[in-house]
């Protein structure tokens, strides 16, 4: 399996996800410069937190627009898994391949430390190593992580089961304290939470770790099947 | 046709705005009690050439594709042409 991490200017966290996925999971990776415009031979795709472009305007209303950002649409359209983390998430949320919006955290604080989730469904790609119900510890480091979206919108996440963690205690003021969604096919998660910090115990905790294991069991069942 | 418009952004009103909301707790503490509510928006002046037919439907999707996020942003704009010197 191969990976690409979207590197966008301002990006600060590619080098840890290229760690987790390349190092901790071993498996192939490589960066991809945000002006490139070809995903062809990857089988997932990763978009790293940061501030890509400064969070001029909105968070991630600006990388939205970046020319490699076709492609991550049609690789999230062909059903490959696309992981936004953090500013990834925000990206996504402005590219619309997610519902809702970030809003600042209610606190006004910038939050960075370790914080426990919640596993809300366990039978996806992306949690299919969990247990549902699990609590699990990764850090957060985010000024605009309070999710927001409407009831429907709510509703419907809920009905679809889209919800996969949510924090174990309010920590920005996020709609239903969710901190990771994914759209209604299930291929496409975004979550605040870095899962990419959290793949080695001498780091205060592996639970993210699982969360690479799941996408990679889940591809291999897949390819296995197919082949 | 030189154009000079600005655009106003503001949170929907269903959407808190915990920024917004400091201030106006800060305004109290300056002693005006009868600040009700404070929102925090944005303004931006763009300069656009273009004809009086097509700036408005421009500017529109300006707004929707990119200045503002819809889902938890109100926008508004005003257009004014440039009296050249």
């Amino acid at each position: 399996m191969k990976f690409a991490v979207i590197v966008f200017p301002g990006s600060n966290c590619d080098l840890d996800m290229y760690h987790a996925v390349k190092d901790e999971l071993g498996v192939d990776a490589e960066y991809v410069w945000h002006d490139e415009t070809s995903l062809e031979g990857f089988d997932g795709v990763l978009l790293p937190g940061g501030f890509s472009y400064g969070d001029y305007l909105r968070t991630g209303a600006i990388a939205r627009f970046s020319p490699i950002m076709e492609s991550v649409i049609k690789a999230a359209n062909e059903g490959k898994p696309v992981l936004g983390v953090c500013n990834g998430f925000q990206i996504l949320l402005e590219a619309g391949l997610l519902p809702g919006a970030m809003r600042r955290n209610k606190d006004l604080k910038f939050i960075c430390r370790p914080v426990q989730l919640v596993v809300e469904n366990g039978g996806t790609m992306f949690t299919k190593e969990y247990e549902k119900g699990q609590e699990i510890t990764i850090p957060v480091a985010h000024g605009e992580g309070n999710y927001y979206c409407d009831e429907v919108t709510l509703e419907t996440l809920k009905a679809n089961n889209q919800i996969l963690f949510s924090y174990k205690d309010d920590i920005n003021g996020s709609v239903n304290s969710i901190a990771g969604i994914t759209n209604e096919a299930g291929n496409v998660l975004g979550m605040m939470p870095h899962p990419e910090r959290a793949v080695d115990s001498l780091l205060g905790s592996n639970d993210g770790l699982t969360l690479f294991k799941s996408i990679l069991s889940h591809w291999r069942e897949r390819n296995a099947i197919t082949s | 046709m030189l154009y000079e418009v600005k655009v106003f952004i503001s949170l929907k009103e269903a959407v808190l705005d915990p920024a917004g909301a400091a201030v106006k707790s800060s305004l109290h503490h300056l002693g005006f009690a009868g600040v009700e509510d404070v929102r925090i928006g944005k303004v931006m002046t763009l300069q656009i050439e273009s004809t009086e037919d097509k700036i408005e439907a421009a500017v529109t999707e300006m707004c929707e594709k990119l200045l503002a996020n819809p889902v938890i942003e109100d926008y508004r704009f005003e257009i004014e042409e440039v009296v050249s010197q």
